[in-house]
């Protein structure tokens, strides 16, 4: 994509006007952003972590940016209600926050949960960090921060959350980011502030749903940070219309002794992209990632995940399972960084993979790169299919072809997803997994 | 009527002819063991009765009960009351055996039109089962065969023929592997499971199993055939004299 001004997606981006804030620092950001993303462009296929994901349909079509009437589209409630899950709730629909369908009048003790928009009306100073600095992180021309960028420039809306240092808050915090169904496609953008501050405890239920079949482009930027001790267990449902189209990057930061859990399953969207970026900067802090990607019809569920060691005794272990049916693609990158200075650092990476269809594909790579000593480090993939003797097996006994093959399908994605402490969340995530597989 | 009747049974695999005109017939009650050299064809002829793929029946016909059961799915099959304990029980990581055995416990009796067993009915008879066979119920709840020793593996397929009650029961070598104690329960828990309504057809290479469960009929399967019938006495004659020389024998009943 040499010619990025000729793009219609990136023509309509660039066309419609910025968010203003009245904040001189944040609206230069923007515009800097904005800049770097005309310059830049959107990634292609020759860069490595776009090697198997092309936005060349995507590329071709114009997305309007923001939606005018986002308080007033129309969601069932219903959508909402996850089991085991019942706290405070955070809910957006096509970017923009809707106080009618959160939940945030009660807060736990500690706990700062608002929409963005408001945030930066009171205080922004505490913001400024995290808004102001992505554009100049890297070359100006280098496209692989393109959505980044995108999501800078026109993000004005999303979660703040802090969690005061030593506060435990045992109830789940939802957050909920709807695409509902406008006139015309539609691009919309969300940007998400995470603080655990020194030994705060929280658990983050993130849902990712549609209302209708609407067509979008959303990007969501998420950046995570655990102070010391903090411990964070964060669970991801993504589940949108096949319509749909999502590009989310979580920046993640662990200081010391602090321990994320993170349990993902992607299930819907036409096409998607999770960048997660771990950087294990205290010792001893600790990161465990499980995901399930299950792309069918003729989704492309893209993974990619880089966890850097940056500290004494750090701990990375990360376990994830896709499945792709029919015409589905699917793709997983696991790079581990294990820096100079890391020692003494635990670093493990496992992605097994089942195609259910001859025309299904996975592509998945782990990486792994150590410039520190004594460290522990695995890692492993495969590509395979349902295994033929346990599904005679099964059989033999009297289970249907197709219980069967849903029985084992259903087993080989549950073994990353059963240390999921919320037992009526995960029996739910599994329901939602087994109603995509075919029957 | 005959329980089993197979006739003139002829299958290949992999394109080689492995069953070359096997005769055999089961009554109700009776236990049959069909013995015969490597290679004779033992196991083949198990797999063709559970409708495995990659054996490719060429000629011949089985009627099980009056039905053609070389035309019914493996899953049907298994609801119409045919069993097979592997010689090898497949491990399946992340199925619970409990929740595995209910499943094909009310799969079959949906497929026969009767009422599934919720989860309280379904433990207590697996409960029943579990003292009848002797079997501690740890077993349970691992997942199915997976990390089970060589003995916990024949169990637990004598396990699910307890729960599961087929009518024809076909045993392909589950004495092999293992020790003298791990044998003498299995021969138990199949001799718990005898009755008037159900059939045994036990394959195996050494007379050993035998000893303790105590066959009706003998038959030697050499070459693709049944060559030799007789009563339990073959069996010690066999262990005697060895399979040597017994490809060359008439197949039995070839005249009749």
């Amino acid at each position: 994509m040499n010619q990025p001004a000729t793009l219609p997606l990136v023509n309509a981006l660039l066309d419609s006007p910025l968010p203003s804030s009245g904040i001189d620092w944040l609206d230069a950001a923007r515009q800097e952003n904005r800049e770097a993303f005309a310059a830049g462009g959107l990634p292609d296929t020759r860069l490595e972590a776009w090697k198997y994901t092309t936005l060349r349909a995507l590329s071709q079509r114009r997305f309007a940016n923001g939606d005018a009437h986002a308080q007033e589209r129309e969601v069932d409630a219903s959508t909402l209600v996850l089991p085991g899950v019942a706290g405070p709730r955070l809910v957006f629909v096509n970017g923009r926050f809707r106080a009618d369908l959160s939940a945030i009048d009660t807060l736990p003790d500690g706990l700062t949960l608002q929409p963005l928009s408001q945030a930066l009306q009171g205080d922004a100073e505490p913001l400024r960090f995290a808004l102001s600095r992505s554009a100049s992180i890297r070359h100006v021309r280098d496209a692989s921060d393109a959505f980044e960028r995108i999501n800078a420039a026109s993000a004005n809306d999303g979660v703040v959350l802090r969690l005061a240092a030593n506060q435990k808050i045992t109830v789940p915090v939802q957050l909920v980011f709807i695409g509902a169904a406008t006139e015309s496609d539609l691009a919309w953008h969300v940007r998400n502030v995470i603080e655990l501050g020194e030994h705060a405890e929280l658990s983050l239920v993130e849902q990712h749903i549609s209302s209708g079949e609407p067509s979008y482009l959303a990007t969501l930027v998420s950046d995570i940070e655990l102070r010391e001790g903090a411990v964070l267990h964060h669970t991801l449902l993504q589940n949108t219309a096949v319509t749909a189209s999502l590009i989310r990057r979580s920046n993640l930061r662990l200081h010391a002794r602090s321990h994320a859990t993170l349990h993902v399953l992607e299930l819907g969207g036409a096409l998607v992209r999770h960048d997660l970026q771990a950087e294990l900067i205290g010792d001893e802090a600790q990161l465990d990632t499980r995901g399930v990607f299950m792309p069918h019809g003729r989704q492309h569920i893209d993974t990619q995940l880089a966890i850097r060691h940056q500290a004494l005794n750090t701990q990375s272990s990360s376990n994830w399972r896709g499945v792709a049916n029919d015409r589905a693609r699917g793709v997983f990158r696991g790079a581990m960084v294990v820096a100079s200075g890391a020692d003494g650092s635990d670093a493990s990476l496992s992605n097994k993979n089942l195609l259910l269809s001859p025309s299904a594909e996975i592509d998945t790579k782990p990486e792994l790169e150590i410039y520190a000593d004594e460290v522990k480090a695995a890692h492993g993939a495969t590509v395979g299919q349902l295994d033929e003797r346990a599904l005679f097996y099964l059989r033999s006994r009297g289970i249907p072809l197709a219980d069967a093959r849903v029985l084992l399908t259903t087993a080989f994605c549950r073994a990353v997803l059963d240390d999921l402490p919320n037992e009526t969340l995960r029996e739910h995530l599994s329901e939602l997994l087994i109603a995509q597989l075919p029957n | 009527m005959n329980m089993l009747k197979i006739e003139n049974l002829h299958a290949r695999v992999e394109g080689k002819e492995i069953l070359k005109g096997l005769n055999l017939t089961v009554n109700a009650g009776e236990v049959h063991a069909i013995m015969g050299p490597n290679g004779a064809g033992k196991s083949t002829l198990g797999n063709v009765l559970c409708g495995r793929e990659g054996y490719e029946v060429t000629a011949g016909t089985v009627i099980y009960n009056g039905i053609d059961l070389l035309a019914l799915d493996p899953e049907a099959r298994a609801a119409a009351g045919v069993f097979l304990a592997f010689q090898y029980p497949v491990e399946i990581p992340g199925v619970n055996n409990t929740y595995f055995l209910r499943a094909a416990f009310n799969a079959q009796r949906k497929a026969r039109g009767e009422k599934e067993f919720d989860s309280m009915q379904f433990l207590k008879l697996v409960r029943e089962k579990l003292k009848v066979m002797q079997i501690s119920d740890e077993l349970l709840h691992r997942a199915v065969n997976e990390g089970f020793s060589g003995g916990e593996k024949k169990r637990n397929e004598i396990f699910q023929m307890a729960v599961l009650e087929p009518q024809l029961a076909i045993l392909d070598e589950t004495d092999s592997g293992l020790d003298i104690d791990a044998l003498k329960q299995v021969a138990q828990g199949v001799n718990t499971l005898r009755s008037p309504e159900r059939a045994f057809l036990m394959i195996t290479h050494y007379q050993r199993l035998l000893d303790y469960v105590v066959p009706d009929f003998v038959h030697v399967l050499a070459d693709g055939r049944i060559v030799e019938s007789g009563d339990k006495s073959l069996a010690l004659k066999l262990e005697e004299q060895g399979y040597a020389g017994i490809a060359e024998r008439r197949p039995a009943g070839a005249s009749a």
